[in-house]
């Protein structure tokens, strides 16, 4: 890097009398003094107006170091040369520059981004209230474990801090706030020291298990010309390879899967690419074993006939070795729990079942949040990458087969295959309950949807537990990015931008992006639609517009019954009809192309197809659905 | 508590068999609340909040509550279960709900008509 040092600072003054008259050396700094002298200033001073050579840049050169598509923020001022910096130095390309209408949207974008594109995408946050916008989406994406890569603005030194916004947004430890929740951060007091921070920070974010990461960028750092130019150095980043399982504990595991009667595969946030997912497939064929998908990824196709979800709890319960890949909960799923007034539980798992975990959660734990779930007790503990994982135990598995097992393994098969198809022929059947009903099922509403889009190259970036999972009851899913689960934290608000962000990553590669969108979710920050309209993103948003918050519906009336008082005022406070909010005419304001709102089952495919028309043009689109609650 | 989330409506199926199963007696001798009015069910089963969990029509859904129509449960079972849901469901008590209203919903579920087979809907081929 070729950094020129330049002789003016923006605190210093140049003592040269010069009769008045502004004149500097020749050379770059001559740029620095066109205009004329402040009233104000001493005329033995001239103060330095211009630097072409402000410490951002060199951020950014450290940004594109680490292939940065794009930075996702709402403005700022505490990050303006940092701002400034990627738009004209940088020419707002790699990283692009995403204007986003709040800090959240910025985080989940990237979260949704990482989910899709195997790597972070940066946000720049404004200082104190830039970050506390952005706090929920943080630890969303440390819950589930996806790489975010976060600059954050700050004046650290006192005496160069404007009087009155920038002292209130100005922290003395700016990290501290989400400290609890991201994997690393650091502050950097130097140029140099950024660069080292900022590779550590992306290598830290990419090594399983992949969290968010923060590096504060002093505003001072960022606008103060470059000092030191000669001794810049941005360092070379090397990504480590994920931990992989001790070879005698997966020749273990291996030998218990192989022996066992009853082994069951619970798949979780298993798989991050198509090659854990293919390894996934490849375990499960091996040992004709049943996989039971908690859906935290898209780890298993969903009409594989070993795809046993639907018989999760039968399978557990007669399960003699369970393994479980990288689950965010192994004590939730092998237990039951019942929320009555007295909270009871019981083990689902039948005595003396072994029970192997294989994930990252045990490497990296921290106290103060408690998204790790109550603890399990296990047989076999392997703390890796469960994807590294798998190809040593799947040689493992063979080595370990005689033909008389692999008999057994393929009687075992044929059953669940059956079993397989029993549950997609009932899943069908039950679609047709509601199946003209207004407003419309959500069966009938996922059914309309994959007609339309089957055909197509597409991509599911929402998450569906509040879709009762109909997609993946009745849809084929079999490549990676064609599911790439929840929040993580199930902190509301992130479905809407997770999508767009994902769609985002999707777009070069030519993907239909379909978002199912919960109604209240999409209020949290509905300017991320201005953000889809304006950067030209591609995506198809059906609106689960059940006009609820209604999870919380269900909890407020279990309390009501529970204290005998009945359920008919349940809905204050959680219901969201009084006005009903038209999406369609929100989409539209925006930017959108918008269909509905739609509560006539009949009406909904021509809409559908109409909307994707849309889509296929480069244009953001909604569909407003009218929907039963879930 | 992901899977007993999921398995919640699972549990419920069968502690709803079971307690079929317990009124099977009284169920046989064809016992019912005289005069129960579906449209009086209908307008319950959504104040009451019954379809907030199953649906306007009762069709159920995967977390939340299963399907309760077409063929309800006996009205002695329907009853049983409600007052001592063994499962996620929050109970209803005599206070919140008479047996009379919830022979009315009763009557509501048996008025909800079979739907379509799947093999007649194209879009489900």
């Amino acid at each position: 890097m070729g950094y020129r040092k330049l002789p003016l600072d923006r605190r210093d003054f140049l003592k040269a009398a010069v009769g008045g008259a502004a004149t500097v050396a020749s050379g770059p700094a001559a740029r620095a003094l066109t205009s004329p002298e402040p009233a104000s200033a001493p005329s033995s001073e001239i103060e330095a107006l211009t630097t072409d050579r402000p410490g951002s840049d060199f951020m950014v050169d450290v940004l594109k170091s680490l292939g940065f598509d794009f930075v996702c923020a709402n403005p700022g001022s505490s990050f303006r040369g940092l701002h400034e910096s990627v738009i004209n130095y940088g020419a707002n390309q790699n990283p692009e520059l995403i204007t986003c209408c709040h800090e959240e949207s910025a985080v989940a974008m990237a979260h949704g981004y990482a989910k899709i594109e195997g790597k972070p995408l940066c946000v720049f946050a404004h200082g104190t209230v830039g970050l506390q916008h952005a706090a929920m989406a943080i630890y969303n994406a440390y819950c589930d474990r996806v790489p975010v890569y976060i600059i954050l603005g700050n004046t650290i030194d006192a005496t160069m801090r404007r009087p009155g916004a920038e002292w209130s947004h100005s922290v003395q430890d700016a990290g501290a706030m989400v400290r609890d929740y991201v994997k690393w951060d650091d502050l950097p007091i130097s140029l140099q020291h950024f660069a080292e921070s900022a590779v550590r920070a992306y290598k830290i974010a990419m090594t399983p298990p992949m969290m968010p990461v923060l590096i504060v960028a002093d505003s001072e750092l960022q606008e103060n010309p470059i000092q030191n130019a000669a001794n810049l150095h941005i360092p070379k980043l090397t990504l480590p390879q994920p931990p992989v399982g001790d070879s005698g504990a997966v020749s273990e595991t291996a030998r218990l899967l192989v022996q066992a009667e009853n082994p069951v595969i619970i798949v979780d946030h298993s798989a991050r690419t198509q090659a854990g997912m293919e390894q996934i497939v490849e375990l499960a064929d091996l040992l004709q074993a049943p996989v039971v998908d908690q859906f935290g990824r898209m780890n298993f196709p969903s009409r594989h006939p070993l795809n046993q979800s639907a018989n999760a709890r039968t399978l557990i319960s007669s399960a003699d070795v369970i393994l479980g890949l990288e689950l965010s909960d192994y004590w939730g799923t092998v237990h039951s729990f019942k929320d009555q007034l007295h909270r009871t539980s019981h083990t689902l798992t039948k005595p003396g079942a072994k029970l192997i975990s294989i994930g990252v959660a045990d490497l990296y734990l921290k106290s103060n949040y408690q998204d790790f779930q109550r603890a399990p007790e296990v047989d076999v503990a392997i703390a890796a990458d469960a994807e590294a994982t798998l190809p040593s135990l799947c040689e493992a598995i063979k080595r370990q087969t005689t033909a008389s097992r692999k008999a057994l393994f393929a009687e075992r098969g044929a059953k669940l295959a059956s079993a397989r198809q029993t549950d997609l022929d009932s899943a069908r059947t039950e679609a047709t309950y509601a199946w003209d009903a207004s407003p419309i099922s959500v069966a009938r509403m996922c059914a309309e949807l994959w007609e339309q889009i089957k055909s197509e190259d597409w991509s599911l970036v929402s998450y569906i537990r509040h879709s009762s999972w109909w997609p993946l009851r009745l849809w084929s899913f079999e490549k990676y990015y064609q599911f790439i689960g929840g929040s993580g934290g199930y902190g509301m608000g992130y479905n809407a931008p997770g999508s767009l962000g994902a769609a985002l990553a999707n777009r070069k590669h030519g993907r239909l992006t379909v978002n199912i969108q919960d109604d209240g979710d999409l209020l949290y920050a509905p300017g991320i639609m201005w953000t889809a309209a304006h950067h030209r993103i591609p995506i198809l948003n059906i609106m689960h517009n059940n006009r609820a918050y209604h999870e919380e519906l269900m909890h407020v009336q279990r309390m009501a019954n529970r204290h005998e008082r009945g359920v008919d005022r349940a809905k204050i406070g959680t219901v969201i009809d009084d006005p009903p909010v038209d999406f369609a005419k929100m989409g539209q304001s925006m930017g959108l192309y918008a269909e509905g709102p739609i509560s006539n089952p009949n009406e909904l495919g021509p809409a559908i197809r109409r909307a994707i028309a849309a889509v296929k043009r480069g244009e953001p689109a909604i569909v407003d659905v009218i929907t039963q609650p879930r | 508590m992901k899977s007993v989330c999921i398995w919640g409506a699972a549990v419920l199926i069968v502690a709803l068999a079971h307690a079929s199963r317990q009124v099977q007696g009284a169920a046989s001798k064809g016992a019912t609340i005289e005069s129960a009015n579906a449209e009086a069910g209908k307008r319950l089963f959504m104040k009451s909040g019954c379809y907030q969990c199953h649906g306007t029509v009762g069709q159920g859904a995967l977390l939340t509550g299963p399907r309760l129509a077409p063929d309800p449960l006996p009205l002695e079972a329907f009853l049983f279960y409600i007052r001592k849901p063994t499962g996620q469901m929050p109970p209803y008590t005599q206070k919140v709900l008479s047996d009379r209203e919830l022979s009315d919903i009763h009557a509501f579920l048996e008025s909800i008509a079979q739907p379509p087979s799947a093999k007649s809907l194209t879009i489900l081929k």
